[in-house]
């Protein structure tokens, strides 16, 4: 993955989980899948899509919340 | 000083020589006012017969996408001191195996930073931290890491694995628990850390089918020590039980596939009709022991009632040789994991266990998804089998 797909990749996972809060949780299996469809064209893998996701979490530029699932969360401010 | 909170029903569990939690919750309570509030908060529960927490929310520590499970009361103002009521759960050593030092230092962290109030162990087998605030939960975290601790899972992911004592205290252990427990904890800190399946997933490991941490019945995948050749007989022990002990009443009539019996003095066992159930081995243990080849059985699919009901674990692999693949970092045994977390991956929906999803898709299309061939002894339970229908001779002619 180069890195100017992955960058597109990163926003493109936090944007949708912005796009959709309040509206949809996402858990992480399927933003997963939602980016395997989007980024079908540059044949990424599921365990690069994992990968990433992994990097933004450790980043906290997204957070895991709890609701019966796990899903992905904008972190609150000041947190 | 007086109570904050009458406890009428809450009392009423203190009566008896047992022990009571409502003592020990009262006790937390002299030293920390939210365990107080506590108090106040589950006595309305019983009195209105309804929880009164709102599970879920965001909890947790940096870096980290499990192991706190967030806890807020529906009534902040008057219970300010569970206004959030987090657990912290700690990967428990395998076999529960502390010294008294640590566990002293567990408590002390537990009572400067939480509520004052451990459970040990939950049903998944961590070390739970009760009555955290979300503010306080790094600081408590670093303790416990400074100690050698880390997160237990929690959420959509690995839970802690966790096994019974095995060899290490017990005779009847079929293979090394606590090892095989240890190294795939070890192996798979991301899945247990980060949240990334549909639901939970739990390894259990029991080294005989007493099953002393019910994996049968509450894990995903379920290792139960097992053995393929014969139950060892020693005959002069079975003729000092014989003088004390009703055998054929409490060992051979209760033996469920009715595979043993006395042929004049000597008890004699029909090995291929033998379950492993380890009930006469425990009641005879001089006289009866496993064999020697030793490993384990694989279970799929159990649950507790969470969602939709209970289901107890499916026989997939009859036999695993835990010593033989751990040699190879467990290669065999990663590679079915994989597989069956691929599986789930792609066809199984929110909140549904691999149980539920083997189920709902079938076992036979559940088998051809994680590569395993069908066998005979991939059994629901025994005497059952969900691949060969047996029919009348006389229907068919």
């Amino acid at each position: 993955m180069t890195d100017e797909t992955k960058k597109r990749l990163e926003d493109k996972i936090i944007g949708t989980i912005k796009e959709y809060t309040g509206k949809k949780r996402f858990k992480p299996i399927d933003i997963v899948k939602e980016m395997e469809k989007e980024f079908s064209g540059d044949g990424l893998s599921k365990a690069e899509i994992k990968g990433t996701l992994k990097e933004i979490m450790d980043g906290g530029k997204l957070v895991y919340g709890y609701a019966g699932g796990s899903y992905l969360a904008i972190p609150e401010e000041g947190n | 000083m007086g109570k904050k909170h009458e406890t009428p029903l809450l009392d009423e569990l203190k009566k008896g020589k047992w022990v009571s939690f409502v003592r020990e919750i009262e006790r937390a309570a002299e030293k920390s006012e939210r365990t107080e509030d506590l108090l106040g908060q589950v006595e309305q529960s019983y009195r209105d017969k309804v929880t009164h927490w709102k599970h879920g929310g965001m909890a947790g520590v940096k870096g980290y996408g499990a192991g706190m499970v967030g806890r807020f009361t529906e009534f902040p103002d008057k219970y300010p001191g569970v206004k959030e009521c987090h657990s912290m759960r700690i990967n428990q050593v395998s076999g529960f195996f502390y010294n008294s030092d640590v566990l002293r230092k567990i408590a002390g962290i537990a009572e400067k930073h939480g509520g004052g109030l451990l459970n040990l162990h939950g049903s998944t087998g961590d070390i739970q931290i009760l009555g955290l605030r979300q503010d306080e939960a790094e600081e408590a975290f670093q303790a416990y890491a400074e100690l050698g601790f880390d997160l237990g899972g929690g959420g959509s992911d690995l839970r802690t694995p966790s096994c019974c004592l095995g060899q290490a205290r017990c005779e009847f252990a079929n293979y090394d628990t606590l090892k095989i427990c240890y190294d795939l904890t070890q192996a798979y800190q991301d899945e247990m850390h980060r949240p990334l399946f549909n639901y939970k997933f739990k390894f259990k490991f029991s080294g005989c089918a007493n099953d002393c941490v019910a994996s049968a019945s509450r894990s995903d995948m379920a290792f139960i020590g097992t053995w393929k050749d014969s139950i060892k007989i020693n005959q002069d022990e079975v003729k000092n039980y014989v003088k004390k002990l009703n055998v054929q009443k409490y060992v051979i009539d209760k033996c469920p596939t009715k595979c043993m019996w006395f042929e004049e003095d000597n008890l004699v066992i029909d090995d291929p009709n033998c379950v492993k159930c380890m009930h006469c081995i425990n009641e005879m243990p001089k006289a009866l022991r496993p064999g020697d080849e030793k490993g384990a059985s694989i279970l799929l699919g159990a649950k507790a009632p969470l969602v939709t009901g209970p289901r107890m674990g499916m026989m997939f692999i009859p036999f695993y040789d835990v010593l033989e693949d751990s040699k190879n970092n467990y290669e065999w045994l990663k590679q079915l994991i994989s597989n069956i977390w691929d599986f789930w991956d792609e066809y199984g929906v929110t909140r549904e266990r691999i149980g539920e999803l083997m189920q709902r898709v079938g076992v036979v299309t559940f088998l051809e998804g994680i590569g395993l061939e069908p066998i005979p002894e991939m059994v629901d339970h025994p005497r059952s089998n969900p691949f060969i229908k047996f029919e009348d001779e006389e229907e068919n002619d």
